[in-house]
């Protein structure tokens, strides 16, 4: 048997403080199985789990969820991360920020606060998000945001309900005094993976959406920074989904399970919980942390593929969603016998003529749901 | 050109830190991170906003006199950072 790789530390630590989130977008990448994490840890276990962190490496740390201003705690916890040398970004709706709590934040030492929008328009992002005054809300914590001295990236979710609008989408951002704009395309995991149909874009609306962008960049070479994300359907081979499986990203989910990736959850491997082990030996023995490491676990054509050092193969999760094998290349890749089913996915969304109405949206019931289906 | 007489300070969207585990300074930014090789890390650590380019390269030719072409890699590193907005000069 080859012995395992030799093991990078975790730069980059994701804290997914809770599932709960005052919203119910339909491609959130949380699990669709959220309903049945066990019980939120303490702040306590936080505090041991930064620490842990820290120690082996990790520098970048984000707050994410569900809706991480939910957690009370959160002040101690950026507080504890700045002490410990983190950069910390919060990565939250805006819903449940207040101008008081923008400015408690950035005392206890939060480097970053990311927003993210459903659209430019109030109707759209009710449709998508299931509330109404979400969106004039956002646009104030936007302003607040900016005014507290906070560096400000914007992020768009995008699919075919709102690509369309990316001139107002980008106009909007710039009067906002984004530093940065992300307008990433839905990836297909989680509930945006049950909406696949309803969410992907056209090749046409999509072609559209990235020749806007580039013109806005040559047109404004010094301004904000507009990074632009092409759902990986499209593509022809797959990304390096996180730099490499348990190469230098570590998330841990709001019970306490390690997770090389935020929508690991997913796959069949028995992940580690930090309630019963550190950070260390989870992220340097636990089997699920090794089972893709390093290029061995690797089936043909990803084997003996020149690219592999590259893209790793792809996402794990993508390759166990479309295809029940989680070892198999990511079946975007056109050199994967089952990328057929991704070819499927675009002929349908080029084809598209359902409605919003068949949505699945993010609630708790629905999670409730597709967890009992499946039992 | 870079002017020897601005000054250079850190984008103050940025922080520079030195890493233990990774044996080096870095940059951190909004959900990012650049590893600095050694001259890079060093050149910045001198960045504080005061100093003038003239005055960061006084000083690192003073610490490392061994170096022949320390003037021109500073300037030239100015320039990358600039271009990437590490640092702004007034």
């Amino acid at each position: 048997m080859a012995s395992l790789p030799a093991v990078s530390p975790p730069l980059w630590l994701l804290a997914e403080l809770t599932y709960r989130c005052p919203l119910q977008c339909p491609y959130c990448s949380n699990p669709v199985e959220l309903a049945s994490a066990g019980t939120e840890l303490s702040t306590d276990d936080w505090f041991r789990v930064l620490q842990q962190a820290r120690q082996m490496g990790a520098a970048q740390l984000g707050f994410s969820g569900g809706e991480p201003l939910v957690r009370q705690d959160l002040e101690l916890l950026v507080a504890e991360a700045r002490r410990l040398g983190f950069y910390s970004n919060l990565i939250t709706s805006g819903v449940g920020l207040t101008s008081d709590r923008v400015g408690s934040l950035r005392e206890a030492g939060l480097d970053h606060i990311q927003i993210s929008f459903q659209s430019t328009d109030s109707d759209i992002s009710e449709l998508l998000s299931g509330s109404r005054k979400a969106f004039a809300h956002k646009l104030a914590m936007a302003e607040a945001v900016k005014s507290a001295g906070y560096p400000m990236v914007l992020n768009f979710v995008l699919h075919r309900h709102n690509i369309d609008q990316i001139e107002q989408i980008i106009d909007l951002s710039h009067a906002l005094g984004a530093d940065y704009l992300e307008l990433a395309n839905a990836q297909y995991h989680g509930w945006a993976l049950l909406n696949r149909d309803e969410l992907m874009p056209s090749r046409e609306q999509l072609k559209r959406a990235e020749k806007t962008t580039n013109a806005w960049r040559e047109a404004h070479p010094d301004d904000m920074r507009l990074f632009f994300v092409v759902p990986d359907y499209y593509e022809e081979r797959p990304k390096p989904c996180m730099n490499g499986w348990a190469k230098m990203f570590l998330a841990i989910a709001p019970d306490g399970l390690a997770l090389p990736c935020h929508s690991a959850r997913s796959l069949p491997l028995e992940f580690p919980n930090v309630r019963d082990q550190d950070i260390a030996a989870i992220w340097n023995e636990s089997p699920a942390f090794n089972a893709y490491r390093g290029f061995d676990w690797m089936q043909e054509p990803c084997r003996s593929c020149p690219e592999k050092e590259q893209d790793f193969g792809g996402c794990r999760c993508q390759a166990f969603a479309l295809t029940g094998d989680a070892s198999q290349p990511d079946p975007v890749c056109t050199k994967s016998d089952q990328r057929s089913q991704v070819d499927a996915a675009l002929t349908a969304a080029n084809c598209h003529n359902a409605t919003s109405a068949s949505m699945q949206y993010r609630t708790w019931s629905a999670s409730q749901s597709i967890i009992a289906s499946t039992q | 050109m870079i002017d020897p007489v601005s000054i250079p300070q850190l984008n103050k969207h940025f922080r520079l830190q030195w890493e233990e585990a990774q044996d080096c300074y870095v940059l951190l930014y909004p959900e990012g991170m650049v590893k600095l090789n050694e001259s890079a890390g060093l050149i910045l650590s001198y960045v504080d906003g005061v100093k003038t380019v003239a005055n960061i390269i006084a000083e690192l030719t003073e610490r490392f006199p061994q170096v022949d072409s320390i003037a021109s890699d500073i300037e030239e590193f100015m320039a990358t950072a600039s271009a990437q907005r590490w640092v702004a000069f007034s």
